[in-house]
């Protein structure tokens, strides 16, 4: 059942991951992308990790979704976009960067051993990351709260900038 | 999981199906009428009989009747997918939410996180409908409704902080536990006043999470028409509209559970205690849980039918310049209070 | 506690979805019409595309929106653990918040938590048709 379950849920994550990629319209994108990150969401709840799924559903598939949706929107990407490189320089590029990706991820799993001893599903709960991210890992918990302030920052230095050419002013605003 | 787990589950959908049904039928009747009443109509008065009560039926019959129709530009499998993502993450909201001692789909312990988690699934439905209409009305309402849903996600999770930290569990069951004995035991009136300062911004917040008045620009009739349903007909209509009503229910139930005293009677003489005997315990916990939730659904529709229209600028003021600071500092005051008197 | 019954659930909301729509695709009538399935603009023929490109008042709120989002999602496993943990946690998320709401008082400042901006009021509106939205 569980294994039938998993199978199911991997195929869909694939399947979607692979639809992100394969559709022309950048907003299908953005949601068969938001359909990825809820399998995976699924699958962290397969492993016990309570508090990555909900985080992952809440910050990935909800809060992303909607920066991906707006960014879209704001910049208005037609359906196809003209490639500045076209031909088999492209095709080669893709390859070679999907051969490095797979490269990188044999070498970072080659060590890994799947794990024999029973799993223990108290690890992921909230009360435990609580915990654990309270007691041993209070400063990088500060520190994380300084990156956040950063971004904050950062928004605000990238909004400030005042529209360069007239044709961002236009369709500018939405009614 | 056995096959007796699943057979309680399928039971468990089909009661909140029922019981989600049951509700919009009613509440589309009461909100006419009380609407009605308010600008000093009658409203309808002949279906059915007594104060036509059965009004919302011969609707559903017509929807049913009405032809489906998708509009060429829009683009058609997401216009399609869009009524699903709504609906089904609308019910598996109801999953978590205690309607009695034992009648709960699950009672996860991560329980308001996953409601967190899954409001934000009915954002992506939302965009995708209004983005998939090809419609500037139904487009822009997409967006008010997400730009308004995710600010105001943040108040609704610091106040919902509250009574968490009162009680130090997710799980909807112990949060509802903690508040038996009689309703000065209630979570409004824990650690007074913070925590009916919190009930009240997430009752607030909440109305603009369901698109309602005083927030509701997102359907803004006058302006927008519908909003993000401008182009949906018939069937596929009523499934947002079902899921808006369900939706409304859905976080008066949170807003009971959390701070209404749950499935819990205001005085504790009338309830019937679990051990005398359980299914009636579990009948007198519906009751008084749904008529909590039938109270704060009437106050939706009264607060609908006296306000205005919020501006953008005005609601985005009220989240991020009132609601928000509050709601930090009522945070960092009731943990202090919590911290300090537990040593 | 188990998951199983939040798939059910899923699943329960499609199947009511699918049987309502599977019902109505039996019962109403289908005469599609190219009138009839024209984009509704309230009885005009539409003007351009919907899909223009929207204001970044919109990406400001998603932005900010996400930077607190992650603060409130962090304030959870403190809470349920408040009574544990004690004063030492409590000073740490109250330095937490007080970084954070530095952070919110500078947007404050910066006047980019107004839809409209009174600065840029003049530059985000085109012919004179402001956006209230």
């Amino acid at each position: 059942m569980e294994v039938a379950l998993f199978i199911l849920i991997a195929l869909v994550t694939v399947v979607s991951a692979l639809l992100v990629i394969i559709r022309k319209n950048a907003v299908s994108s953005v949601l068969f992308l938001v359909l990825t990150f809820f399998c995976l969401a699924m699958l962290y709840v397969m492993l016990g990790a309570q508090f990555i799924a909900a985080m992952q559903v809440i910050v990935y598939a909800g809060a992303i979704m909607v920066l991906f949706i707006f960014v879209v929107m704001l910049l208005n990407l037609g359906t196809d976009q003209k490639w500045e490189i076209t031909g088999p320089v492209r095709k080669w590029m893709g390859f070679g960067s999907a051969a490095g990706i797979l490269l990188i991820a044999v070498l970072a799993f080659r060590g890994m051993q799947s794990p024999t001893t029973e799993m223990d599903t108290s690890i992921g709960t909230v009360s435990s990351i609580g915990e654990t991210m309270f007691q041993s890992y209070v400063l990088p918990f500060e520190v994380a709260s300084v990156l956040l302030l950063a971004a904050i920052i950062g928004v605000v230095a990238m909004i400030s900038r005042k529209p360069v050419d007239a044709t961002t002013v236009e369709g500018g605003n939405e009614s | 999981m056995t096959w007796l787990d699943l057979l309680i589950a399928v039971a468990c959908v089909a009661g909140v199906l029922g019981f989600i049904s049951v509700v919009a039928l009613v509440a589309i009747w009461t909100e006419r009428k009380i609407s009605a009443h308010i600008h000093d109509r009658l409203g309808p008065m002949e279906t059915g009989g007594f104060h036509g009560w059965a009004q919302t039926i011969a609707d559903m019959v017509k929807l049913l009747q009405k032809e489906d129709i998708i509009p060429d530009a829009a683009d058609k499998p997401l216009f399609k997918l869009a009524p699903y993502i709504v609906l089904s993450a609308t019910i598996a909201s109801f999953v978590v939410l205690p309607f009695g001692a034992h009648l709960i789909g699950t009672d996860l312990n991560i329980g308001i996180y996953y409601l967190v988690a899954i409001s934000s699934l009915e954002v992506a439905g939302i965009l995708m409908a209004g983005w998939a209409s090809n419609n500037k009305w139904a487009l822009f309402g997409g967006m008010r409704s997400a730009s308004q849903m995710i600010s105001f996600e943040i108040p609704i999770g610091l106040s919902l902080l509250i009574p968490i930290m009162i009680v130090g569990s997710l799980s909807m069951q112990d949060l509802v536990g903690a508040q038996a004995g009689g309703f000065w035991n209630w979570g409004v009136f824990s650690h007074l006043p913070f925590a009916m300062i919190a009930f009240i911004v997430y009752f607030w917040a909440s109305l603009a999470e369901v698109n309602r008045t005083p927030f509701d620009l997102p359907e803004g009739e006058s302006e927008l028409v519908a909003g993000f349903h401008v182009e949906y007909s018939g069937m596929r209509f009523a499934m947002f509209f079902l899921a808006e009503f369900a939706n409304m229910f859905l976080v008066a139930g949170v807003a009971v559970a959390l701070f209404l005293g749950g499935w819990h009677a205001p005085f504790s003489f009338l309830e019937i205690s679990a051990e005398s005997n359980v299914i009636l315990h579990n009948l007198v916990g519906f009751f008084w849980f749904a008529s909590k939730g039938m109270v704060l659904l009437f106050i939706q529709q009264w607060l609908r039918w006296t306000l205005p229209r919020l501006r953008v600028d005005q609601l985005m003021h009220v989240c991020w310049k009132i609601f928000l600071p509050f709601s930090f500092v009522n945070v960092l005051i009731v943990s202090l209070w919590i911290v300090l008197t537990q040593s | 506690m188990s998951f199983a019954p939040v798939l059910v659930f899923f699943l329960g909301g499609i199947g009511l979805v699918a049987a309502a729509l599977i019902a109505a695709w039996v019962i109403a009538p289908s005469n599609p019409g190219k009138l009839k399935n024209s984009t509704y603009e309230c009885g005009e023929e539409p003007v351009g595309s919907p899909w223009v490109r929207f204001n970044t008042r919109f990406y400001v709120v998603a932005l900010i929106f996400l930077v607190f989002d992650v603060e409130v999602l962090f304030l959870y496993p403190w809470a349920i653990n408040l009574r544990q943990l004690g004063m030492y946690a409590w000073v740490d998320m109250a330095v937490f918040i007080l970084i954070l709401a530095v952070g919110l008082a500078y947007v404050w400042g910066k006047g980019d938590l107004e839809w409209i901006r009174p600065k840029h009021a003049s530059a985000g509106s085109v012919g004179g048709k402001d956006g209230i939205n």
